[in-house]
């Protein structure tokens, strides 16, 4: 039996540990530079924990296996051993904590960003998410470079106004609304996260970054894409019945393009 | 077993706490006193509700891999939550949200604390019965309430609430936001219910633990078992009284209009919500405060029997008992400062989250201590494949595994990417469902000879074991994988987002699927066996059929009304002295003098 429980535990551990590394089932490609860095962040908390998996599991198996076997010996009677427990201590202490200081500082690249050396590029391209159930809403400041104050009483989703946006207020007449969020590639842009009933979560899993968006409170998230392409953002906190299918795409195209795209929008304002 | 004769404060105090033996039914198995009893009563409670919990489990799962299959018997039962048969997405959410609900309270909280804590604690530290009998049937027949109250929740208008087990507002708090009316007040009563079961049961589990424990007994002599039923009722006595404060503040906001947790300006569906000056995350703060501890709740008592199971059949002594009892220690106390790495994409301060990300790391020291020491307990031993030490075998498997995804989630930087993943339905399924029923798999076989005086049936629990162990594995592995596509959880269906599909998520749903269902089928085995050995198990009168070394096994299988006959034992040595050099059997029990163990004369004094 003592051979069987370890060849089972070895079976699984194996087939565990097998699409990690053949990378089956993957994330999907990084576009922006802190994407690869949270994907270093990820490689080496795979490689720790992969190697004291495989270690544990290993060891777990063999000893079910070694110490189930006839043998005339009383078992031992040892109580322990300080040793091995100040040095298995120590390890598991240095890997584990050393984990967080060794990827942190990524985190505080991503989440800084209101402190005064994260300082934004001024030409950033800023864009304002809405989360209501279940689409997303975006707003792009328009030619003014500025956005309109919004009123909870003008919300009309019926009437293509699902913020409350003044038209009439400074600023607001030429806000863009869109369902869909285009930006240019390598070009700084801060997502404004805002919600107007429940909780929700701005997630693009090519950006690697993910923050709720919480009614009453403003979110902030910074990236810059690197590549073009077309990305699902899809909502990571259940917001009831339609949360599987309250999705948007982010559009990364080159500057041209949005440019293109941005002025064909503010046509349809006037 | 040697006995001593009791001091004159000690036969007055065993006086004081015995109650004499009820003749009538009602009162000796409904209303009971009898901590064994209410044991016994917190265990079915929980077959029951865990098989419940399987149930909705396999709901969610069958509309996962097939949204418009129709299951006529379901319409019948849910005529609006599954029309002609096929569940709406809300259903789905409805039933993953009870599934969660039932699992966390009725079964993980109830069956290794109030379950086998109630009916072991006592015996283990040589007391005739709880520090207070009454309270503890108090504490049994409110968690009843609660366990009734969930499950109106089913029944009502609306139907069952569907916005999570953690109950996160607004959605939680807005009946405008969800289809749902009264159901999430059922929901919220039930929790607040419970949570002053809870506490109720936490105090007498502290005070019997602190007060009643044998002559001799010091608390480095504890069996780890009571060292985690200890530690496990302190944390429920901390963690239950701020998650009641939350349900009522919550119960509250829906229904007489105040603003805990809601904030002013929300506009659902076009329409103006009539709250101001809440926040939503407040509730997170609250509710992770509990949430955290609760985790520890559910897996410590499964720790305590794995420790006691692996050195009772490796005939050898816990390897390093006081780390592992400082590793307890530590495990509940670093389990009150790590809530905030459920909420490092709620939006709260990011400052704060290397403080909770160092912290929770920090876990992964005392875990691994206990692993190491697991291990360490059957190195040089011999072993014995009893289904107990499968079982329990199984849970440092299980918890090695459930575990280290851990490591990911508790860092801020990985979690950007896997939180609200299927990645962390899979950590924490692994490590605080399946390890802990594990636990609980152990402690029901491995004790089941003392409560009932029959021996479950062996080869069965041992299939069971085998079925289980690759089953949970099969269902809870795969579900890594589709957090790295990544699979947002709580999602009814993967139609809504393109990539899933595309990268495999289908298949890998129904291999899960598949897998589930298998290992819910094999649960039967356990339940039918369970049941039958209650009354018809071969017969097992010994006092101490396992060659153990704790108390209970000193004592008449089952136990007699005040466990001790009267007497109060006396203990003379820590809990697991296997394989003493130059004892005359492999086991020197508790309350065996050296005299008893090694024979005239006595040589050797035994280990702490």
């Amino acid at each position: 039996m003592g051979l069987l429980l370890a060849i089972v535990v070895w079976a699984i551990t194996f087939a565990m540990a097998v699409p990690f590394v053949t990378q089956t089932w993957w994330m999907p490609e990084s576009i922006t530079a802190l994407g690869d860095e949270i994907d270093r962040a990820f490689n080496w908390t795979l490689i720790g924990t992969g190697v004291i998996f495989l270690l544990a599991q290993a060891a777990l198996g063999y000893t079910v296996w070694q110490f189930s076997r006839p043998t005339d010996k009383p078992a031992s009677d040892s109580h322990g051993n300080n040793k091995l427990e100040i040095l298995w201590t120590t390890a598991a202490a240095v890997i584990f904590v050393g984990l967080t200081f060794v990827t942190y500082s990524v985190w505080a690249e991503t989440r800084f960003i209101e402190q005064k050396s994260m300082q934004p590029s001024a030409d950033r391209l800023i864009v304002e998410v809405t989360g209501q159930q279940f689409v997303w809403n975006m707003r792009y400041a328009g030619e003014d470079n500025q956005f309109g104050p919004t009123d909870i009483a003008l919300i009309d989703d019926a009437a293509g106004n699902p913020v409350g946006l003044d038209r009439s207020a400074p600023g607001g007449a030429d806000d863009i609304m869109v369902p869909e969020m285009q930006v240019p590639v390598n070009k700084e842009v801060e997502v404004v996260l805002k919600s107007k009933d429940v909780l929700h979560n701005f997630f693009v899993p090519e950006l690697r970054i993910k923050l709720d968006t919480v009614p009453g409170l403003v979110g902030k998230l910074r990236f810059t894409a690197t590549k073009e392409g077309k990305y699902e953002i899809v909502c990571s906190e259940l917001c009831g019945l339609g949360h599987y299918k309250m999705r948007s795409f982010l559009h990364v195209v080159s500057q041209e393009e949005y440019e293109a795209w941005i002025a064909e929008q503010a046509s349809y304002l006037f | 077993m040697t006995e001593v004769q009791p001091s004159k404060e000690v036969a007055e105090y065993t006086e004081v706490h015995r109650h004499p033996e009820p003749k009538s039914f009602l009162w000796k198995y409904i209303f009971s006193v009898d901590h064994k009893v209410i044991g016994i009563q917190y265990m079915l409670l929980a077959v029951v509700a865990v098989f419940v919990g399987m149930a909705l489990s396999l709901l969610v799962r069958l509309r996962l891999v097939c949204p418009e299959c129709s299951y006529p018997l379901l319409g019948t039962f849910f005529p609006v939550g599954a029309p002609e048969g096929v569940m709406t997405p809300e259903f789905y959410l409805a039933m993953l949200t009870m599934h969660g609900t039932v699992m966390v309270f009725m079964v993980l909280t109830t069956a290794p604390q109030g379950g086998f804590g109630n009916y072991f604690l006592p015996i283990q530290i040589g007391a005739a019965d709880m520090a207070f009998p009454r309270l503890n049937m108090l504490s049994f027949w409110t968690t009843f309430v609660s366990f009734l109250l969930l499950m109106a929740a089913f029944v009502v208008e609306g139907g069952a609430p569907m916005s999570g087990w953690t109950g996160y507002p607004p959605l939680s708090a807005l009946p405008e936001a969800t289809v749902q009316g009264i159901g999430q007040d059922l929901w919220l009563a039930s929790i607040a219910v419970f949570c002053i079961a809870s506490l109720l049961g936490a105090l007498n589990f502290i005070v019997t633990t602190l007060d009643l424990r044998a002559k001799g007994l010091t608390m480095m002599r504890m069996p780890l078992t009571c060292w985690t039923w200890f530690v496990t009722a302190i944390l429920g006595l901390l963690a239950f009284g701020v998650l009641l404060a939350a349900g009522v503040l919550l119960l509250m906001d829906r229904n007489v209009g105040t603003s805990f947790f809601v904030p002013a300006g929300l506009v659902v569906s076009d329409k103006v919500i009539d709250h101001s000056g809440g926040s939503p995350i407040l509730w997170q703060h609250l509710f992770w405060f509990f949430g955290h501890p609760e985790v520890y709740i559910a897996i410590l008592p499964g720790m305590g029997v794995t420790s006691h199971v692996l050195s009772t059949f490796a005939r050898k002594t816990v390897f390093g008992y006081r780390a592992m009892v400082y590793a307890i220690a530590a495990i509940g106390g670093l389990g009150f400062v790590v809530w905030g790495h459920h909420m490092f994409v709620s939006g709260m301060s990011p400052y704060s989250a290397f403080v909770f990300s160092v912290l929770t790391m920090c876990i992964g020291v005392p875990s691994a201590i206990k692993t190491f020491n697991w291990i360490g307990t059957m190195w040089g031993g011999k072993i014995r494949f009893t289904s107990p030490m499968l079982y329990s075998i199984g849970f440092v498997s299980l918890f090695v595994s459930g575990g280290l995804s851990g490591i990911f989630l508790g860092q801020p930087t990985v979690d950007l990417y896997f939180h609200d993943t299927y990645f962390v339905v899979a950590h924490f399924h692994l490590i605080m469902g399946v390890a802990a029923i594990f636990g609980m798999f152990a402690g029901m076989t491995f004790w089941f000879p003392k409560m009932f005086g029959r021996m479950m049936n062996e080869p069965l629990s041992k299939i069971h074991f085998w079925i289980t162990f690759v089953g949970v594995y099969a269902i809870f592995g795969p579900m890594h994988y589709l957090g790295m596509l990544p699979h947002p959880r709580r999602y009814a269906e993967i139609t809504g987002v393109d990539y899933l599909a595309a990268n495999g998520a289908a298949e890998l749903q129904m291999f899960v699927t598949v897998a589930a269902v298998l290992t819910v089928l094999a649960q039967f085995i356990f339940l039918y066996n369970f049941v039958k050995s209650i009354f018809a198990g071969k017969e097992c009168r010994e006092e101490n059929p396992w060659e153990a070394t704790t108390l209970e096994w000193a004592i008449p299988s089952p136990p007699p009304h005040d466990n001790f006959a009267g007497k109060v034992p006396h203990v003379y040595r820590g809990a697991y002295d296997f394989s003493l050099k130059g004892a005359k059997r492999d086991f020197a029990m508790q309350c065996n003098d050296d005299k008893a163990v090694f024979g005239e004369p006595a040589t050797q004094a035994s280990g702490d």
